[in-house]
């Protein structure tokens, strides 16, 4: 935290931007008639404000009516917007076109799509100088390539001729930030620019923001959904809630004495980790032989070619061996490029292992024929990341629910009743069975993703990230109904995730992935309060908002 | 790129065979054939007829039949026609001007004004514009071609009297101006369909990548709006278009067969129709040859440039 936040917000600095009594309708026929509802706040200059929410609070749409970026169909009713001397909401296209870019800046939440594939990175960021017709070709070159310098890219020259698809999510989330950069603009605003990183990568990124934030006395508006990452970067905070502002002020006060109930909830369902392990479920079959068994298992992946000498081989899973009991959940958690989704991967046999065993029940499937393992699918079972991919858009809930039970000879009728008395157990009404998965939000998706792993009544459970999609407060319910489910079934879990915190929730024994290898496993307590590898301490540093043990 | 190559001519090689051999096949089952016309005239003998067919080589089993003509096609001797004599290499070049005329006119104008409505109807969706050009593309899709050439005739040339009914220049002017004068209304006829066709697919390819975050990240940068246009979204909106555009080729250099055969247009479509109406076996086998590979290389070509525009694609 910055010191300067614990002085309150109403004696210091000139407001950057000003928002007053700020509405912006929504098209007639959505959920509630305003995005946001007379809303007011300042940005300060200098000063890092935090606007934090969950998803539908509103919280982007006022970050876009600031950039004039709003889509056609939502309109500013009322309000104004002040940026200096200008009234954003009354000026023309062509000075709000001059503003964007020279005066406020924006980065976004998921830097795979925010930059055009087909562009150098390069070219990206000089556009952003010619836009407003700074330079010439050569000094927007040399500019370019300092600013891919400040933002800690190694070798500029060559980061400059790169598509985007070459550069790993943290590269790319800082060729964003060297773009916001390139005119020097005085606002910089930033729509959840971490949410889509892991762990260490967002301390990294956090830090770059507050680093240049400091350096060029900027005022930046920071978008987010987790307290953890407020209490790591906010001078001061406004919390908005179903498009309203519910508390704001410093974010010493709001993180100390949160006086709204909304914001205590939000602060309440940050995970955080624990050094007490898991009291583990009654059925939990402890001392007795373990369920899986998993033994040197190694997964290459070649690309490129030996012929012409240009072959590239990553060692993805690099001899992993664990056990886990029914009953049981292990973690398994690093940095993306870990191997630690390869491995979830490898255990469905969603892809074939090159050497190594996986015993489940004793049997060694590693080596199984697909035609041989398909009578043991339903045994193992998967939950993935992306509540809004996993889901066939054009089935009805049911249908997603009913089909592979069907497909393995159950009768429709007691699929259907089956389906129907899981959707209820998940928290869902039973009349989700016959809806569309777009009537359902993020959370509610991800729950009939369970109920449809769950249709099986598996053995094993891989959850592959599981709740990292999810904003914070929801992860936390999704978190209890997985305990719950675990609890009531004796179904063993593998917890695939890239945050420790979630993991220390849920995880009787996490294993820690680095390059292919498990390099850590223990008990959450071990892991936390006295990890024995230098990366391992190195994730729990790089947790927003922790010290651990604290 | 060079394993790519080769392992992509081989799988047309492949291809091309078996189209081949399915094409010889079928056409040998239809009845009739080739000697079927002279078999009508009272004065020729079964003997007369036995002769023919030993001399055009029918009489002999119909495997070795294709080899023998795969044999000489692979060294460049496509046949001879039945009808006039004529080598079949020498009756294709004969007909392919009239055709990349007609065909190259008519979809360029097409690949041009379906551009322009698919990327306006996106950017101006559910606008009048957009409602009148998804109802135009509907109603041209679902008449047929011929209707309209049938229309056009009648209204701009009998009518109107403003351009001739058809055939490909005045017999005694082949003046540039001539040319165009009749090239006019079939290849306006023509491009309607693929007019429809290239705009519905121009418009869905750049409603995909104008919500995309990259074109918000352009507008963020202060960029005016045209560049955001041209630069960002119409650039990643015809990367799928190309695919689309290589699977147009064969039937740039392969002809309309209605359109052509209304407007007795002398090109390849016409071509084969008359020689399969004279069971002119040899030119219906290059036509068909001929068309089976313009698809392959059609095919290839689009994915080669795919490859070389999109960064993300390396071919190997």
């Amino acid at each position: 935290m910055l010191d300067s936040s614990t002085q309150p917000i109403e004696v210091t600095g000139k407001a950057a931007l000003s928002v007053r009594g700020l509405t912006v309708s929504l098209p007639k026929g959505m959920e509630r008639a305003h995005a946001v509802q007379g809303i007011s706040f300042d940005l300060l200059s200098g000063q890092i404000l935090c606007i934090i929410g969950e998803s539908g609070s509103g919280k982007s749409v006022t970050a876009h009516a600031v950039m004039g970026l709003l889509p056609q169909s939502i309109r500013v009713s009322e309000g104004s917007i002040r940026l200096g001397d200008t009234d954003i909401l009354t000026a023309g296209s062509e000075k709000m076109r001059s503003l964007r870019g020279q005066s406020v800046s924006m980065i976004f939440q998921d830097p795979l799509s925010a930059l055009n594939p087909l562009m150098t990175v390069g070219a990206q960021i000089n556009e952003a100088m010619m836009a407003h017709g700074v330079g010439t070709p050569e000094s927007r070159r040399i500019r370019t390539l300092e600013l891919l310098a400040e933002v800690g890219l190694p070798d500029p020259p060559l980061m400059y001729r790169q598509y985007p698809f070459r550069l790993s999510g943290g590269q790319r989330q800082r060729v964003m930030i060297a773009m916001a950069l390139a005119m020097e603009a005085s606002i910089l605003i930033a729509d959840e620019p971490t949410t889509a990183l892991d762990v260490t990568t967002q301390a990294q990124i956090l830090k770059l923001i507050r680093d240049i934030q400091r350096r060029k006395g900027m005022s930046v508006m920071f978008i987010t959904h987790d307290f953890g990452v407020v209490a790591e970067i906010a001078d001061s905070v406004v919390v908005m809630e179903k498009g309203r502002i519910v508390e704001q002020g410093s974010a010493d006060q709001v993180l100390r004495n949160p006086s709204h109930p909304y914001t205590q909830r939000l602060i309440a369902a940050v995970p955080h980790l624990t050094s007490e392990d898991r009291v583990p479920p009654e059925n939990a079959g402890a001392g007795g032989a373990p369920l899986l068994r998993v033994e040197n298992l190694v997964k290459t992946y070649r690309s490129g070619s030996k012929l012409f000498r240009s072959e590239r081989v990553v060692k993805a899973v690099d001899g992993v061996s664990f056990d886990l009991s029914p009953g049981r959940t292990l973690g398994v958690v690093g940095e993306s490029g870990s191997g630690k989704s390869s491995l979830g991967r490898l255990l469905v046999k969603l892809m074939e292992s090159d050497s190594g065993k996986i015993l489940f029940e004793g049997q060694d499937i590693a080596g199984l024929k697909e035609d041989d393992f398909r009578a043991l699918r339903p045994k193992i079972q998967m939950i993935f990341q992306d509540p809004f991919a996993s889901l066939n858009p054009r089935s009805t809930i049911g249908h997603s629910l009913t089909v592979g039970p069907v497909a393995h000879g159950v009768p429709y009728a007691k699929a259907r009743a089956d389906a129907q008395e899981l959707l209820t157990h998940v928290g869902l009404d039973a009349g989700a069975f016959g809806r569309y998965p777009h009537e359902f939000s993020g959370g509610q998706r991800q729950r009939v993703g369970i109920a449809r792993a769950l249709m099986f009544r598996p053995r094993l459970l891989v959850a592959d990230e599981a709740v990292s999609a999810l904003d914070v407060s929801i992860q936390a319910q999704i978190l209890q109904l997985l305990d719950q489910v675990q609890r009531e079934t004796g179904v063993a879990m593998i917890f695939i995730t890239h945050d420790l915190r979630v993991a220390s929730q849920i995880c009787d024994e996490i294993a820690v992935m680095q390059r292919g290898k498990i390099v850590e496993c223990g008990p959450p307590s071990q892991i936390f309060l006295n990890p024995q590898s230098a990366y391992t301490r190195e994730l729990v540093a790089a947790i927003p908002g922790e010290q651990p043990g604290a | 790129m060079l394993v790519f190559l080769l392992n992509r001519l081989w799988q047309s090689a492949i291809l091309l065979v078996i189209v081949s051999i399915i094409g010889f096949t079928v056409l040998n089952m239809i009845p009739g054939g080739p000697l079927a016309q002279y078999a009508l005239d009272p004065g020729m003998t079964q003997a007369d007829l036995d002769r023919l067919a030993e001399q055009m080589g029918l009489n002999r089993p119909l495997p070795v039949q294709y080899l023998d003509w795969l044999l000489r096609m692979l060294q460049g001797d496509w046949g001879t026609s039945f009808r006039d004599g004529v080598p079949v290499l020498q009756v294709i070049q004969r007909h392919l001007f009239a055709t990349l005329l007609l065909m190259g006119s008519s979809t360029a104008i097409a690949i041009a004004i379906g551009t322009w409505i698919g990327i306006r109807g996106a950017t101006h969706r559910y606008s009048i514009f957009d409602y009148s050009a998804t109802i135009g593309a509907m109603v041209a899709l679902s008449i047929p071609t011929f209707w309209f050439g049938l229309v056009g005739i009648y209204v701009f040339s009998l009518r109107l009297g403003w351009v001739p009914a058809g055939n490909m220049y005045t017999i005694g002017n082949e003046s540039v101006l001539n040319y165009l004068h009749h090239l006019i209304l079939p290849s306006i006829v023509l491009s309607l369909v693929n007019v429809a066709v290239w705009s519905r697919y121009m418009r869905s390819a750049t409603l995909d990548v104008i919500n995309q975050d990259f074109v918000k990240t352009a507008r963020a940068k202060g960029l005016t709006e045209r560049r955001v246009l041209m630069k960002h979204v119409v650039g990643n909106a015809l990367l799928p278009m190309i695919t689309l555009a290589g699977m147009q080729l064969p039937s740039i250099l392969g002809g309309a067969l209605v359109t052509e055969t209304v407007f007795t247009w002398p090109g390849m479509g016409r071509l084969f129709l008359d020689s399969l109406g004279y069971s002119d076996y040899p030119v219906v086998m290059g036509l068909l040859m001929f068309s089976a590979i313009l698809t392959v290389l059609g095919n290839l070509i689009a994915d080669i440039v795919v490859a070389t525009v999109d960064p993300r694609i390396r071919v190997g």
